[in-house]
């Protein structure tokens, strides 16, 4: 608790109280483009179930909290994910689901219609392999997605930060990248690396 | 109905000009038509007594390519009372480049509704144009797409409303990149090759 030096005890407990509620009670946008949302639909069924893990489709982007890119993304698509993906609040997370949303997929060379990847158009927390992946790797997609939030903190929201780094490299205040880290590193000096994430 | 009587039947009614080509010897036979009168002759095929096509199974337009300098489209008729079927052709010049007029085709979207949103797609992907369609537009690729992706010479656009659309290079210079990770702090094995200087 001394160890912030800012009354830590209280926010590091609504840190985890926050962080506690978020991630377990993810809701994603009840969306789906291609073959990927069968899967999607198997996971949320009875079979496996992801209303245990507090995971149930909502029907308004503006309700969620997730984005899960089932599928393929065509050229004539993209302009409603990325409008899909500014209506939801912040905080926001993109599942991308399987390997034509990740990259392409089978249609990385000669597919003109395909998006070579979502993370082109949105910002992606987690990248879930296969074609399709399986129910249960879409599972390990959300846990590991949980893992992310269990480390946030709101004394440094990743919005918050993103439109100040802008605004500041518009401004011509940051010089580079090196000065942007002092700073951050500063800034956190005291709390570590509170939003390290292991790799397993 | 036999394909000879078939075609005796167009040759009598519109005169054996109507006809510019008959392959009766392959394993689909089919007539090769005058372009202009495409669409009457359909409407006698599917109107007269005899012949009564009111299927029309496919319509395939398909581009021979910049050397052969044709576009072709291949309408393939069945007539459901009678089990016969019939197959013709017309074969228009093809233009080399977008400022050239799109060769021109007769729709018979009035006589098969069918051939409605396969005009169109052909309209779309090989780009020919269909005269007298109540509707040309594009049905598949979105409407401000460049080109005609099914054609022999076809070449992909650089950039769709900001996005890169070629793979080439992905890891190098595409990808999402108004979130560095010096600013997520979220730390990776692999090298983000995302960030590299320009």
């Amino acid at each position: 608790m001394d160890k912030t030096g800012e009354g830590g005890v209280v926010i590091t407990k609504l840190d985890d109280l926050l962080n506690w509620a978020r991630l377990t009670s993810l809701f994603p946008m009840g969306f789906g483009l291609a073959c990927c949302a069968i899967e999607m639909m198997g996971a949320y069924a009875s079979g496996y179930d992801l209303d245990r893990f507090g995971i149930i489709p909502r029907a308004s982007p503006r309700q969620s909290d997730v984005m899960i890119v089932a599928g393929t993304v065509t050229f004539k698509m993209a302009d409603r994910v990325r409008r899909l993906y500014e209506q939801m609040p912040e905080p926001r997370y993109v599942i991308s689901m399987g390997s034509c949303s990740n990259c392409g997929g089978p249609y990385w060379e000669h597919g003109y219609h395909v998006v070579k990847g979502v993370d082109r158009i949105i910002p992606v927390d987690v990248y879930v392999p296969g074609c399709p992946p399986r129910p249960e790797a879409l599972i390990g997609g959300f846990l590991r997605l949980q893992e992310i939030i269990r480390k946030e903190t709101i004394r440094a929201p990743r919005a918050v930060q993103q439109i100040m780094a802008k605004r500041m490299n518009k401004e011509g205040m940051i010089k580079d990248e090196s000065e942007m880290k002092n700073m951050e590193a500063n800034r956190d000096q005291s709390e570590g690396d509170v939003r390290q994430i292991p790799i397993a | 109905m036999t394909f000879e009587e078939l075609r005796s039947i167009i040759a009598d009614k519109f005169g054996a000009e109507v006809i510019l080509d008959t392959k009766a010897d392959k394993l689909q036979p089919y007539l090769v038509l005058q372009t202009e009168r495409l669409a009457e002759v359909c409407l006698e095929l599917h109107d007269n007594q005899q012949t009564y096509f009111d299927f029309l199974s496919c319509l395939t337009g398909i581009d021979n390519g910049p050397e052969a300098g044709t576009m072709e489209v291949v309408y393939n008729l069945y007539s459901i009372p009678y089990n016969h079927s019939l197959v013709l052709k017309v074969i228009v010049p093809r233009n080399s480049t977008p400022e050239e007029p799109m060769p021109q085709v007769p729709t018979v979207s009035h006589i098969w509704r069918t051939a409605d949103w396969h005009e169109r797609e052909i309209f779309d992907l090989v780009g020919i144009y269909f005269k007298d369609h109540p509707d040309m537009r594009r049905i598949l690729c979105s409407a401000d797409w460049e080109g005609h992706p099914l054609r022999k010479d076809y070449k992909l656009q650089d950039y769709y409303h900001g996005i890169k659309v070629p793979y080439d290079d992905h890891n190098e210079n595409n990808g999402f990149k108004s979130e560095p990770p010096f600013l997520t702090g979220i730390p990776t094995p692999f090298s983000d090759k995302r960030e590299k200087p320009q």
